[in-house]
């Protein structure tokens, strides 16, 4: 049985320091963080509604046991951490600045937030300008990885059915994380797979498939696996597990953004209802994953376990059909509604031209824009892909500051409006429990003292703490709650009618 | 991964990886033209120390 696709992601951001001799990436993240809640309200000791960690089990696995083998997940180090109006957790993780999504219902409404995430870290180092000393300046960078070795993620989350066996995920799982890179691919100069020299490979398809060793497991942050086994669910864990998703890139390119989260949606809603028709199990699904990004062509094949050939554009082009007939027979009620089909438009479109000619897609997909972009610069200098400027276009490409952003050059299609995006950066989703935790924070931010993804919790002054759990991701919508939070004048009302 | 096959892995990859460059080429004129013009244009926003830029480029790793 499939269940509604509620969907986020989250991304880490690189960071820059400028102007110092000592540019610790972790105050960095502070700062900007900071900077930017500071500005949202600059009134001494505003209200800062913090994390609540309470029911965070990032170690569970869903495999039914914590392997002894694996190690958990590194504490992650908490510096900064907020709740925003719109929903979002904005953070330090690691040593990064880290943006997660509210829930949302599509990979429309995903889009959105995730334009929105980054526009506020646009504002952020505008906003931590004005803090630093001359000469010194905060840049982020929406990629994955330095070019030397060291990988930071864009993570996409997927409610599932808990009933669903976890091997069907994991087969099916794979086959789609592996061959959707052909249109998921952020690009990148180079390799850093251990073990070849950086320049063997001139450009690759994606950012992040040098750093994946295992198909399945818990880790995140070293030998990472194609399957992420966290079971973390953050809503009622009998019914729901929370698919978590490392192995994708961080994308500039809305279009690239909307069909990694939209077909991602329908894949694992067809993996719910048993409606994939041919599995594609591959000899070695990780060498697999590295020579799928690593041939532009898109026309080598990889080996299945039974010794047959397939092209990854064949596999996608398997699962679009299959998509097809499930939407036929299931519709997409489950899968995004009217998005999918939208969702299913562009797929179809894009696996059109990657068979004919991948090249003709630079206007909505990251690899293709940056590829075509390095080559003509190549091109008129005369450079090879080891030289430096390449691999800092590279970089540069993902530059959030607007004026310096490649990747806001090159002609990309949007699909979002300016107007969307910016009322995103403060109000919610109308349509999962982030519009409840967003409306609550905008109205009431003095009397709530903790928030996560499942609850919230109120000092209404009285009574000790109230927590209110949400554990249905798909409950506190507008539908559901925006009469009672517009007929409440204070937190203490809204408690009174939520237990009445 | 020990080593030995670690370095037949790549030894393998070599063969594949000859001839994956596929000529971004250009069309039509006008698509010649706009790049034209927006490497004109990037040019002058792009870092002025490639090397430099390049190698302080170094990040912790995350998730």
């Amino acid at each position: 049985m499939s269940v509604p696709k509620t969907l986020g992601i989250e991304t880490e951001y690189g960071i820059v320091l400028r102007g110092t001799d000592d540019p610790n990436p972790i105050l960095a993240s502070s700062l900007l963080i900071n900077a930017y809640l500071a500005d949202r309200d600059p009134t001494p000791n505003a209200p800062r509604v913090s994390w609540d960690f309470e029911d965070e089990t990032p170690a569970r696995d869903a495999r039914g046991e914590t392997p002894l083998h694996a190690l958990a997940p590194e504490i992650e180090t908490h510096m900064v951490n907020a709740v925003l109006t719109n929903g979002a957790r904005y953070y330090v993780d690691h040593a990064h600045p880290e943006y997660s999504s509210p829930e949302c219902a599509d990979a429309r409404s995903v889009l959105v937030h995730d334009r929105a995430g980054e526009e506020i870290l646009v504002q952020s180092m505008a906003s931590a300008g004005r803090v630093l000393r001359d000469g010194q300046e905060i840049v982020v960078y929406k990629n994955n990885s330095d070019g030397k070795g060291n990988s930071y993620g864009c993570h996409e989350n997927y409610l599932m059915d808990r009933a669903t066996p976890f091997g069907q995920i994991v087969q099916h799982g794979i086959a789609h994380f592996v061959t959707r890179q052909i249109f998921t691919g952020a690009g990148k100069v180079g390799t850093e797979l251990p073990g070849m020299n950086r320049d063997e490979i001139g450009f690759q398809i994606t950012q992040r498939a040098d750093f994946f060793e295992e198909q399945v497991g818990l880790e995140t942050t070293l030998k990472r696996p194609i399957i992420n086994t966290r079971d973390e669910p953050h809503a009622d864990a009998r019914k729901y597990r929370r698919l978590h998703v490392i192995a994708g890139d961080a994308n500039m390119s809305e279009v690239a953004t909307y069909l990694k989260v939209g077909t991602t949606a329908i894949v694992l809603g067809m993996v719910e209802a048993g409606a994939i028709t041919r599995p594609f199990v591959f000899a070695d699904p990780v060498r697999v994953m590295q020579d799928v990004s690593f041939d532009l062509t898109l026309k080598k094949t990889v080996a299945l376990d039974d010794d047959t050939r397939v092209r990854p554009v064949e596999v996608q082009r398997s699962l679009f059909e299959d998509a097809t007939r499930f939407i036929e027979s299931h519709g997409t009620d489950d899968v995004g509604g009217p998005v999918a089909l939208d969702v299913m438009a562009r797929w179809g479109h894009t696996l059109d031209l990657l068979e004919t000619d991948p090249m003709e897609l630079a206007s909505t997909l990251d690899w293709v824009a940056k590829y075509r972009l390095l080559s003509a610069y190549s091109e008129r200098h005369d450079l090879r892909w080891d030289d430096a400027r390449l691999a800092a276009m590279d970089i540069q490409y993902h530059d959030m500051r607007p004026e310096r952003c490649l990747a806001r050059k090159v002609g990309l299609e949007t699909i979002v409006s300016p107007n969307e995006v910016h009322a995103a950066m403060t109000r919610p989703p109308d349509d999962t429990r982030a519009y409840f935790r967003g409306e609550c924070l905008r109205k009431w931010p003095d009397a709530i003292v903790a928030a996560n993804w499942d609850s919230l919790v109120f000092d209404v002054g009285t009574d000790p703490l109230r927590r209110i759990p949400m554990m249905e991701p798909t409950r506190g919508t507008r539908a559901h709650v925006g009469t009672v939070l517009d007929e409440c004048d204070t937190p203490l009302e809204l408690l009174e009618r939520l237990s009445g | 991964m020990a080593e030995r096959e670690q370095k037949k892995k790549v030894d393998q990859r070599d063969e594949v990886e000859a001839d994956t460059l596929p000529a971004a080429s250009e069309s039509g004129e006008k698509l010649k033209s706009d790049m034209d013009d927006l490497l004109d244009e990037i040019d002058e926003v792009l870092e002025t120390n490639a090397e430099d830029f390049v190698k302080s480029y170094i990040q912790k790793g995350g998730q």
